[in-house]
């Protein structure tokens, strides 16, 4: 998906706020991903949204706008494969 | 055959109410909010959209405060027992339906909470001035039901919403009968809790029900459990809607449950009540015809939801429905329709009544014949 940029990614205290997020993100037109958590990161709910990382003060924005509660976005190193 | 028991469930459900459901048994009939595969988060978007879809329904602004029961009963019950502690005061209205007085009953003799009833008339309408009464002495809770299973009549609710928030009580509306029946907007109204049932106006199917608990509204969830969120720690998350939502969802319900309101948001509250009226009022015309039937209830359609509620002069309630189902092919309820403190107040007490309750999929020829039929009943002997 996202060509190798740095890859963001936001995580939930649950689905309900996961599923908000994605649904104003995508209505937004943002390239998001529904992912499950990463093993590096603890996270309370099981699914997180990636994203390309310079989207990401725009998809702050958008988040706060429609007051979708996140645990925390990360930003992850992405290694080569 | 005519069925006209539609406040006991709505039938029949629209096509894409039954379509949802098929769609979510064959393609995605994981457990929504448990794992991160793709089957379990098409389940949780079809439950997210069906939270949605139910938000927008009544107004309510975010959709994680509208919370997934079993049924209309248990929603009122976690909105009771959740928020009552002992000795609390509550108020509630002489038309309430068992779902609203055993829970109180119990609470009453569990932890002494005191209970006024506000009398309303033998039509079962309510006058404000008896519900301000009531509330001089402060209360922590005040029920109403929006409209009554019994009589159809509809309550004042958005002016009982400003009396009670005058005298700083929380308000919690009973809108089983009449979600999807009358439009509602918590908002306008002041209700703070809104319990609804999915399978009667809704146009979903049994098993799934909810409450609505404003944002600042603390209740003690009745139950704990998996929440598929928070799943390191052994205590109840605090958040919405997973703090209320233990074990898995009936995700198939919730599935019709979105389609059944989706529908009804495309056709229109307003025009789902502008043809249920019509019908009420068709029937209702047509029975004052017709000698020796008494109709309770309000008398203009307009203060009523689609149920009539009637009894023919010397003529046992149980035996005329018997006719109705047996002779003419017309389904209906009689008896009591679990609310005695309904029918003590209309004076219909222990006897009961014949209960005819349309829906939107009804239509004028059914209301002609089933007049026909009771004013056939009314000649045998």
């Amino acid at each position: 998906m996202m060509k190798g940029e740095a890859r963001c990614i936001v995580t939930f205290f649950t689905v309900h706020q996961a599923l908000r997020a994605e649904k104003v993100l995508m209505e937004a037109g943002f390239t998001i991903s529904m992912i499950p958590v990463p093993r590096e990161i603890s996270s309370d709910c099981g699914v997180a949204l990636a994203f390309a990382c310079e989207d990401e003060a725009k998809v702050k924005t958008v988040l706060d706008s429609n007051t979708v509660k996140i645990e925390c976005i990360h930003h992850m190193e992405r290694k080569g494969k | 055959m005519i069925y006209f028991d539609n406040a006991a469930t709505s039938w029949p459900k629209p096509p894409e109410v039954i379509a949802a459901m098929t769609d979510f048994m064959e393609r995605a009939g994981a457990n929504p909010g448990r794992s991160g595969h793709r089957m379990s988060l098409e389940a949780g978007r079809i439950v997210f959209n069906a939270r949605e879809k139910v938000a927008e329904l009544f107004k309510i602004k975010d959709s994680s405060r509208v919370i997934f029961t079993v049924n209309g009963t248990y929603g009122i019950n976690l909105g009771i027992k959740g928020l009552l502690r002992e000795r609390d005061h509550v108020v509630v209205t002489s038309m309430e339906h068992n779902s609203v007085m055993r829970p109180l009953r119990h609470l009453e003799a569990t932890k002494r909470i005191r209970l006024t009833v506000v009398q309303c008339n033998r039509d079962g309408q309510l006058d404000l001035k008896d519900m301000k009464k009531a509330l001089e002495k402060k209360a922590a809770l005040v029920i109403a039901t929006h409209a009554s299973n019994v009589t159809g009549g509809i309550m004042p609710v958005k002016e009982i919403g400003r009396l009670v928030r005058e005298h700083d009580a929380v308000f919690m509306v009973d809108a089983c009968q009449s979600a999807g029946s009358l439009p509602i907007d918590v908002e306008e109204m002041g209700i703070d809790l809104l319990a609804f049932t999915g399978h009667k106006g809704m146009l979903g199917p049994q098993g799934v029900g909810g409450l609505y608990i404003r944002e600042g509204i603390e209740l003690e969830p009745l139950v704990q459990g998996g929440t598929g969120s928070n799943s390191e720690q052994e205590v109840q998350p605090d958040f919405l809607p997973d703090k209320y939502e233990s074990g898995t969802l009936n995700t198939v319900a919730i599935a019709g449950l979105g389609a059944g309101v989706e529908y009804l948001l495309k056709a229109g509250i307003g025009k789902v009540r502008e043809k249920e009226k019509a019908l009420i009022r068709k029937l209702i015309q047509g029975m004052k015809r017709i000698e020796g039937i008494e109709v309770y209830g309000p008398e203009d359609a307009e203060n009523r939801i689609a149920i009539c509620s009637f009894n023919l002069k010397g003529k046992d309630a149980g035996h005329v429905g018997y006719l109705l189902d047996r002779e003419f092919d017309i389904m209906c309820r009689v008896g009591l329709q679990c609310a005695p403190a309904a029918h003590r107040t209309i004076g219909t007490y222990p006897q009961g009544t014949i209960r005819f309750s349309l829906g939107y999929f009804n239509h004028e020829e059914e209301i002609g014949a089933a007049l026909d039929a009771l004013g056939k009943i009314r000649e045998m002997v």
